[in-house]
């Protein structure tokens, strides 16, 4: 098992620059998400820690050794592909044999490990069978079966649940993150979908145009978000943002917004300009008596809780209220806003500024 | 609401389509049957107007297909009676058996040549096929453009020069000219129709093995070669059809050691007056080892004629 080091990566296709300058560090038995939009450059950064893909500069340190230049049968890691690629012509068997086969291993030994791994995910019943006619849920386990049959020192994992079901990754996922607490190997996770990265990862990477957003657990990347574009990214219904212009000063604890005061978390920076006040629409609440106004126009009923959306002054706002409370479509409401959790933005770059609330966290980024 | 439907055709439309395609084969096959059958009637037989549909199989064409053959005198055979069917067959027309004719050894340099031809285009064209599916080769669309641009104008076209070429190297006449030349010719195919079907094998299958610890040479005989083997087998019969049927640059560059049963086969024509049925016992031979290698290989060749239309 092993601790992987990434330092100043990056990636160039020609004119096109996959992935600027990145550095991070993955601590052994870690689960660790790669998280952003398609072509933000997770899959490449993947793909250069498997030795799949040859960085342009930048270090890669897997157990404290450098890696970046060596070939990807050198590595010592398992990568499990969206697509699974199972070898088409191998049974089960055979497929999951094959990475031991490469390393010369005994006959009777590599038996004695199929039959181990294949005890593990609970697949011995398909283990004669060809891999084509088996569903996406079997393949995904031979496919695992595949990657920790070599007890290798890291798992790659590129979306591995993106090719099934909805009702299937769910499960999936659970099996994936139970494998992983049992054998406590470092496992390098890409995927889009922020709410399997927020349920499976011990660390989350946040990536954007191959730059990386921010970097951290998934409570303080939900709660302390570095950039508006994490903030947005992450959260369903995302974080909501209202633009104004204003100032900030060191020390400040509320800020004028369209005439209204609003209490913030203690600033550690000031702003002068374009501001972006944001907010969870769980940490939303009507209040009456709140000087801050808005007129509710739509409501989306979610069982326990609905969202509801209100047009204010600094723009369209969400709040997630319990459903039992009654609000109609017109309403004047007033919005009470829970200062503990709000962070600003810089309008122009999106960046956070600092505060009591983020200023452990954006030290990372 | 009548039963129509878009995908099933009615049966009348069946119908339609069953007796074109009878038709069709009707019309293919019967320049087949008639050499088949040629091969098997009397000179007479084969010349006869109008043409016997019936008449009385003699192997006399293959006996005069695989020998030469000399008149004797009276006193001679009467002296040595016929040992063996064939002679007396031959005994027949007052001839001896002189010896075997060339058939033979044309047979067995097409054979040489053919699959030796088959064999070297197949596998430059499948190496150069992968390094052009998977690698950045500089300029590979140019390249594949030249490759695929000496195929724009007939061989032949072009047999004044090869034929001088193999002159001054000395490989007018040799197996090793010809394999190379008709290597030459097939290779573009070949590795056109196997970059095809390499860009449909996806590379997540080698990168796979690359991660399970094998090299790229390793990856690509045991995982990616398994997978192309309909495409190989394809474009081996292609080459095949090709190198195996040539005429004209055999006719011109090979005259002994190393011709081709398609030049012999119409120089029996001249030994002994016009022998239709030993000429079209040749041809009927000769039509053998594609029929079989084709039969044997015939759904990988369908799936290579229809390659790339529909995504598996």
């Amino acid at each position: 098992m092993a601790e992987i080091v990434i330092e100043n990566l990056r990636k160039e296709f020609g004119d096109f620059t996959a992935v600027q300058s990145s550095s991070f560090r993955i601590e052994d038995g870690e689960f660790f998400m790669l998280l952003g939009p398609s072509g933000c450059g997770k899959t490449t950064t993947l793909r250069m820690i498997a030795g799949l893909e040859l960085p342009t500069s930048g270090e890669i340190y897997i157990d404290g050794e450098e890696v970046a230049n060596r070939p990807a049968s050198q590595r010592d890691i398992a990568f499990v592909f969206q697509m699974f690629a199972l070898y088409p012509h191998m049974n089960v068997r055979k497929n999951i044999s094959y990475p031991l086969i490469s390393q010369g291993m005994k006959r009777a030994q590599v038996k004695a490990r199929v039959a181990e791994v294949a005890r593990i995910l609970g697949i011995e019943d398909i283990l004669d069978r060809p891999v084509g006619g088996l569903s996406g849920g079997d393949r995904q386990r031979v496919a695992l079966g595949r990657a920790i049959v070599r007890e290798p020192k890291a798992f790659m994992m590129d979306e591995p649940l993106g090719a099934l079901d909805a009702e299937f990754r769910e499960r999936m996922a659970e099996e994936l993150r139970a494998l992983h607490d049992r054998m406590g190997a470092t496992t390098v996770y890409v995927t889009h979908d922020q709410l399997e990265a927020m349920q499976m990862g011990d660390k989350i990477v946040v990536m954007n145009h191959g730059v990386i957003e921010q970097f951290g657990v998934p409570q303080d990347i939900y709660d302390k978000p570095a950039s508006m574009f994490v903030a947005d990214f992450i959260g369903s219904p995302p974080m909501n943002f209202l633009k104004f212009p204003g100032v900030l000063a060191r020390g400040d604890r509320a800020v004028r917004m369209h005439d209204v005061e609003l209490g913030v978390p203690l600033a550690e920076e000031g702003f002068r300009g374009d501001l972006v006040f944001g907010v969870r629409p769980e940490h939303v609440r009507f209040d009456d008596a709140a000087a801050y106004r808005g007129r509710v126009l739509a409501t989306e009923y979610l069982g326990t809780t609905q969202i509801v959306t209100v047009d204010t002054e600094g723009g369209q706002l969400k709040v997630r209220a319990p459903s039992d409370q009654r609000v109609t479509v017109g309403d004047q409401v007033g919005l009470a806003f829970d200062r503990r959790t709000i962070t600003l933005f810089e309008a122009a770059s999106g960046r956070a500024l600092c505060s009591e609330l983020n200023a452990g966290v954006l030290g990372h980024g | 609401m009548s039963a129509w439907s878009i995908t099933e055709p009615t049966s009348r439309q069946k119908w339609i389509a069953g007796i074109l395609v009878v038709l069709y084969a009707v019309i293919t096959i019967i320049p087949l049957i008639w050499i088949v059958a040629t091969g098997f009637k009397s000179p007479a037989d084969a010349i006869s107007y109008p043409p016997k549909v019936l008449f009385e199989p003699t192997l006399e064409g293959y006996v005069n297909l695989f020998t030469t053959r000399t008149r004797q005198t009276e006193e001679y055979l009467a002296a040595n009676p016929p040992q063996t069917w064939y002679e007396e067959i031959v005994r027949q027309y007052d001839m001896v058996i002189a010896g075997p004719s060339r058939y033979g050894e044309r047979f067995v340099n097409s054979v040489i040549i053919g699959f030796g031809s088959t064999f070297l285009s197949v596998f430059l064209g499948t190496l150069a096929a992968y390094a052009f599916s998977r690698f950045k080769v500089p300029l590979s669309d140019d390249l594949l453009f030249f490759i695929l641009s000496t195929r724009m104008m007939p061989p032949i076209a072009v047999a004044i020069p090869i034929f001088l070429m193999f002159r001054t190297l000395g490989l007018s006449d040799t197996h090793l000219g010809m394999i190379l030349l008709y290597t030459a010719v097939n290779i573009s195919l070949a590795v056109w129709l196997l970059k095809g079907f390499m860009d449909e094998i996806p590379r997540e299958y080698e990168e796979a093995a690359l991660i399970d610890g094998y090299t790229r040479f390793q990856a690509f005989r045991k995982v990616v070669l398994p997978q192309a083997t309909t495409g190989i087998v394809a474009t081996a019969i292609f080459c095949l059809i090709f190198s195996w049927n040539e005429y004209a640059f055999a006719v011109l560059l090979t005259s002994g050691t190393a011709q081709t049963a398609p030049p012999f086969i119409p120089t029996i024509i001249g030994v002994g007056g016009q022998d239709w049925p030993a000429v079209a016992a040749g041809a009927t031979l000769f039509l053998l080892p594609v029929l079989v290698f084709t039969v044997f290989l015939r759904k990988h060749l369908l799936r290579g004629i229809t390659f790339g239309a529909v995504r598996k």
